[in-house]
């Protein structure tokens, strides 16, 4: 019952893997089980960090061959125009394609109803259900973190979604060691996630030691902003501001990227992504703390949305 | 500016530490997460704000009070009920470490969340109240620990405060705790004396604990040695096959086709010891005999590597024509584990339906899923007595020894020697959902 070590000792020797390097290691795990163990799946891609990195790593996972599957975006309508063209940009490069489910359809048709608040990103439950019974995807990948939000932290890593695409948080699967168990029935369907164990600096060292190109907007760059529910909104086409708005060009940058209507900019002179790794490190704010209307309606906004069948 | 962010703890370089906790029902658990998380400064202004907002509703404390339990309750039933429903998991770094913090609840299905989160830890923190000392569930989580051969367990007795700092209770939960331990075969465990609550000796050591001269529980943690640093210097080279990878006709765009016309290569992560490029290796594939050849070279998405090992993902090309596929094992020649369809094991009972001989279930082990049929249900332990009694069935919960009898052959190893190779899940196939955690007792006869 003696200690085996002494903790006055210095950290132990470094491991031959970084944090990193670990990291990917069990996400390209991750990915090539999914796609081994499943018939038709698919890789929900925005042109977000999140994602950017997850088919970063299906690229590595599947070299000398190209990514096995298509591409899932589900398009708000309120999207911002740089974000699109660097999707459109990254599928082309990587010979993908892309299957797009769109909101604006979904409301010119009547089949969803504008928001009062005008965020659409509730909205995308159903284009995304719809989606992936339409291909019949039996699993489809997520750039979800398990830091990003309360209710992500009991997110296992393979999730089952029953025939309505919903999440039962109490009735979850038991995920032991590194054996991930994909059985479904006709039907269900499974979200898989890559990168559940890592935070937002993991990913922005990654995108910075593997020189990952990002969509522009999440570097520090001049915009026309008003303040709004604490947060700084970009002036847009989706998101006017109100008369007693006051408009003023200030240097931003987004931390976390979706609907226009609903994602806010932060205050930032982070040009380059060695100078975004520094801010993150010392921020004192969460991502989507900082940057989400959305996940502000309730404790457990994230949650509800999620049982519902959401990302 | 630059310079002294650099010196932040997130941004240097450490190792990637797993650890669980486990608790009984009210030892402060979720306070000791929240504690941990809140001094080592993994909480953030807004995160801490709807913490004091929602203390402040309940009266938590006073004024400016903070609950910190409420920083690890995720699912709004967790908030209503102020209890943990499932495993959650948790994400902070110091400057040696970067740790991921499983964090599993002591009221519903305490075994089942228990034995996920053990499953991939490096340590378990469990959690005994200093007034109460080692209970019941202090020794089935201890037996639960020890069956996962989890390589370090630390008892963190809280509540110190309430037994007014005394040393005599803790050297007296100290030396029940050794015994215990010792009857498991657990040789690693140590206990510190804690309060959650005012954090004493969590992160910062406390004056009120004078006759304590060992680490803080964070101390402690920082330096234990990860699994990594451990076995794998010794282990055996594994690596179940995920995918055989041969791109012809949907090779990435931008690479010249010619060069990877007949490019093949096997897609998996490398589950113990170190592979070089030369090495003599056997492919291992249910229901055939053992066939060896060389590693001709070893791919990691377009970097040639000379070496690769545990845990990295990397593709691995093999000497000469061979039929390899997902399901099949590449182990060093050289100590190959050998085939066997009979299964002796340690399960872990995950379902609401009793486990019987005659009942037929799905393996998975590695990258392989067969058939197979319960021969005997060997015994039951009774994690009270820490001994194996005899038993007709398995409930939820149960721990037993069972024989099972594979529809094919598989490389099997003891999970006392590996960790990776040696465990495997028992699934239902009619309605797959997972049934049990299973651990190898004894290798393929030869």
């Amino acid at each position: 019952m003696t200690l085996t070590h002494s903790y006055d000792a210095p950290a132990p020797a470094p491991e031959r893997l970084g944090v990193l390097d670990t990291l990917e290691a069990e996400s390209i795990h991750i990915i090539r089980e999914v796609v081994a163990e499943f018939e038709r799946p698919a890789m929900l891609f925005s042109g977000g960090k999140d994602s950017v990195v997850m088919l970063h790593l299906a690229a590595k996972a599947f070299w000398p061959g190209r990514v096995p599957y298509p591409v899932l975006h589900v398009d708000t309508g309120h999207n911002f125009p740089e974000v699109l063209a660097f999707r459109d940009r990254t599928v082309e490069r990587l010979g993908l394609r892309l299957v797009v489910g769109s909101v604006q359809e979904y409301i010119d048709r009547g089949e969803l109803k504008e928001r009062a608040d005008g965020t659409r990103n509730p909205l995308q439950t159903a284009p995304l259900l719809d989606t992936i019974a339409g291909h019949r995807f039996d699993a489809v990948f997520g750039g979800g973190r398990r830091d990003e939000d309360k209710a992500r932290a009991k997110e296992r890593i393979l999730s089952l979604r029953d025939e309505f695409g919903q999440w039962d948080p109490r009735n979850q699967r038991p995920e032991l060691w590194n054996l991930y168990n994909g059985r479904h029935a006709a039907g269900q369907h499974v979200r898989a996630f890559p990168i559940s164990n890592w935070t937002e600096l993991d990913i922005w060292r990654y995108i910075a030691r593997e020189r990952i190109e990002l969509p522009s907007i999440y570097y520090a760059h001049p915009r026309e902003v008003f303040r709004r529910d604490g947060m700084w909104r970009a002036v847009g086409e989706f998101s006017r501001p109100g008369p007693e708005d006051e408009v003023s060009v200030r240097t931003v940058r987004y931390r976390t990227v979706g609907d226009m209507s609903c994602t806010g900019a932060v205050l930032s002179e982070a040009a380059t992504v060695e100078d975004v790794v520094l801010e993150v490190a010392a921020s004192t704010l969460t991502e989507r703390g900082a940057t989400r209307a959305d996940d502000r309606i309730s404790e457990a906004a994230m949650e509800d949305r999620k049982k519902d069948g959401y990302f | 500016m630059t310079e002294e962010l650099l010196e932040r703890p997130a941004l240097a370089t450490g190792t990637l530490f797993r650890f669980a906790t486990a608790g009984s029902v009210d030892d402060g658990k979720s306070t000791l997460v929240g504690r941990l998380l809140h001094d080592s400064k993994a909480i953030l202004a807004d995160q801490l704000e709807s913490v004091a907002r929602t203390s402040a509703q309940r009266g938590f404390g006073g004024e400016g009070g903070l609950d910190l339990a409420l920083l690890t309750d995720g699912l709004r039933a967790e908030r209503e009920q102020g209890i943990t429903i499932d495993v959650a998991y948790r994400y902070f770094a110091t400057g040696r470490r970067t740790f991921i913090l499983a964090d599993c609840p002591g009221h519903v299905q305490y075994t089942r969340n228990t034995v996920t989160g053990a499953s991939t830890a490096d340590a378990v923190v469990v959690l005994v109240d200093a007034r109460k000392g080692v209970l019941e569930q202090t020794r089935r989580h201890l037996s639960v620990i020890a069956l996962l051969r989890v390589p370090h367990v630390v008892v963190a007795v809280n509540k110190i405060d309430l037994v007014g700092y005394a040393e005599e209770a803790f050297a007296r939960i100290e030396a029940d705790v050794r015994r215990v331990a010792a009857d498991l075969g657990l040789t690693d465990a140590v206990s510190i004396p804690v309060s959650a609550l005012d954090g004493d000796n969590v992160v910062e050591r406390s004056e009120r604990t004078p006759w304590y001269g060992g680490p803080t529980l964070l101390e402690l943690l920082e330096s234990l040695p990860g699994t990594d640093d451990e076995d794998d210097a010794v282990a055996s080279f594994r690596f179940p096959v995920q995918l055989v990878l041969r791109p012809q006709g949907a090779l990435a765009p931008g690479l010249d086709p010619d060069a990877f016309r007949d490019y093949r290569a096997y897609a998996g992560q490398v589950v113990a010891g170190t592979v070089r490029v030369g090495d003599a290796v056997s492919v291992l594939a249910p229901g055939h005999p053992p066939r060896t050849t060389t590693v001709a070279g070893i791919d990691a998405a377009g970097t040639e590597l000379r070496e690769a090992s545990s845990p990295q993902s990397v593709a691995l090309r093999l000497a000469g024509e061979f039929d390899v596929a997902r399901g099949d094992l590449i182990a060093a020649a050289d100590g190959a584990p050998a085939a066997s369809a009979d299964l002796p094991a340690s399960v872990c009972w995950l379902a609401q339906q009793p486990l019987r001989a005659g009942s037929k279930v799905l393996v998975k082990h590695g990258t392989a899923t067969v058939r197979a049929r319960v021969e005997a249900i060997e015994g039951r332990l009774d994690l009270e007595a820490l001994q194996a009694g005899p038993a007709e069935e398995l409930g939820l919960n149960d721990i037993g020894h069972v024989a099972l009898r594979l529809s094919a052959p598989l490389p099997l190893e003891p999970y006392a020697v590996q960790r990776r190779t040696g465990a495997f899940l028992l699934i239902d196939p009619q309605d797959g959902t997972t049934l049990a955690a299973g651990m190898i007792t004894s290798g393929g006869a030869r």
